[in-house]
């Protein structure tokens, strides 16, 4: 869902250039809290596997195709201030070294795939965990569901940016129509990939997985009724 | 497992998607593009001023072979994500080793 050059006019890719700026600036900051000697080159492994990832455009039919945004799969597995920073070095050099989404068109880009679609998984996974039984093996289906979500709500948000500063003059029903339609279907490809990724990495190792430590500490809290019921 | 293990592993795994398995993606316009032609502001979008860049539009410049060009292009784009990500991250974290880490190494014995 790369946006090009010219799809929105100066003042809205400036806005939306000013609030990534800060965005990045502030997730710089409260990235150490998420990051250690032992998670830092996770973020660097999500990064570059995301980046890989969106190089695989799976068929969605009539001649469309979607790939991961990853958004959602970056906050789950190394928290969503580190999963900022890995999504907009990715969409950075997308843009630079690939020409894959516009310059004038890279903070449109990180708000959208970097801050709204990241938030809305994270937004949704934090929530369902909050109201669900904190186990380990509910994590990657509520990552598949986080993915999904992020993508029709990522469509959306561009609905929102091209009625303030889109440069055509089109009937923004028939936008958000096509936008979300052709958008939920991505997003079963991005549940599909979210999932699998969060619960491969679970399976090895459940502790470098940034949205399993609730879980974990839920698991570990239990094991340790049980030996105080058995003392 | 250890660490390391998963993150090499993970590592070598995405320059496999980027360098082997992207030559069989779809061609098809994503979403996006999809739309904007639809809907009729596919042609607003205008050349990026990266288009001269030696690997715009994931190929690489020069090589006529289609899946070298497009697995270099993948391959570089993803070591140079790897580069930058991972020296960012590695410049803000918390130094010191928490208390974990020394479980981590003794399973190395």
């Amino acid at each position: 869902m790369h946006v090009p050059d010219g799809f929105l006019d100066a003042s809205t890719s400036i806005a939306t250039g000013v609030a990534a700026a800060g965005a990045v600036g502030f997730a710089l900051s409260r990235a150490r809290h998420e990051l250690d000697d032992r998670t830092a080159p996770m973020a660097g492994l999500v990064a570059t596997f995301v980046f890989a990832t969106q190089m695989i455009n799976f068929p969605v039919g009539a001649g469309t195709s979607g790939h991961l945004l990853g958004g959602a799969l970056a906050a789950i597995l190394v928290g969503p201030w580190t999963g900022l920073l890995c999504i907009s070095v990715v969409l950075l050099v997308q843009a630079l070294l690939l020409a894959d989404g516009g310059i004038t068109a890279l903070g449109t880009n990180v708000t959208l795939m970097g801050i709204v679609g990241l938030l809305a998984g994270w937004l949704v996974f934090r929530g369902l965990q909050t109201v669900l039984p904190k186990r380990l093996g509910l994590v990657p289906a509520l990552a598949g569901i986080a993915g999904f979500v992020s993508v029709p709500v990522t469509a959306l948000a561009f609905v929102g940016l091209y009625a303030v500063g889109g440069t055509a003059p089109i009937p923004l029903d028939t936008l958000t129509t096509a936008m979300l339609g052709w958008h939920t279907l991505i997003g079963i490809g991005e549940a599909v990939i979210t999932g699998l990724v969060v619960g491969s990495v679970v399976a090895v190792r459940p502790d470098l997985v940034y949205g399993a430590r609730r879980a974990l500490k839920a698991r570990k809290l239990e094991i340790r009724d049980v030996e105080e019921a058995a003392a | 497992m250890r660490t390391r293990t998963v993150v090499v592993a993970g590592i070598v795994l995405a320059l496999l998607i980027a360098g082997v398995a992207s030559f069989y993606a779809s061609s098809n316009p994503d979403g996006l593009e999809y739309v904007a032609e639809q809907v009729g502001f596919a042609e607003t979008a205008e050349d990026s001023a990266a288009k001269d860049s030696p690997f715009a539009d994931y190929g690489t410049r020069g090589v006529e072979n289609e899946r070298l060009s497009g697995g270099l292009a993948g391959v570089v784009g993803a070591l140079v994500v790897l580069l930058l990500a991972g020296g960012l991250t590695l410049a803000v974290r918390r130094r010191g080793r928490p208390a974990d880490q020394h479980t981590d190494d003794k399973d190395r014995v």
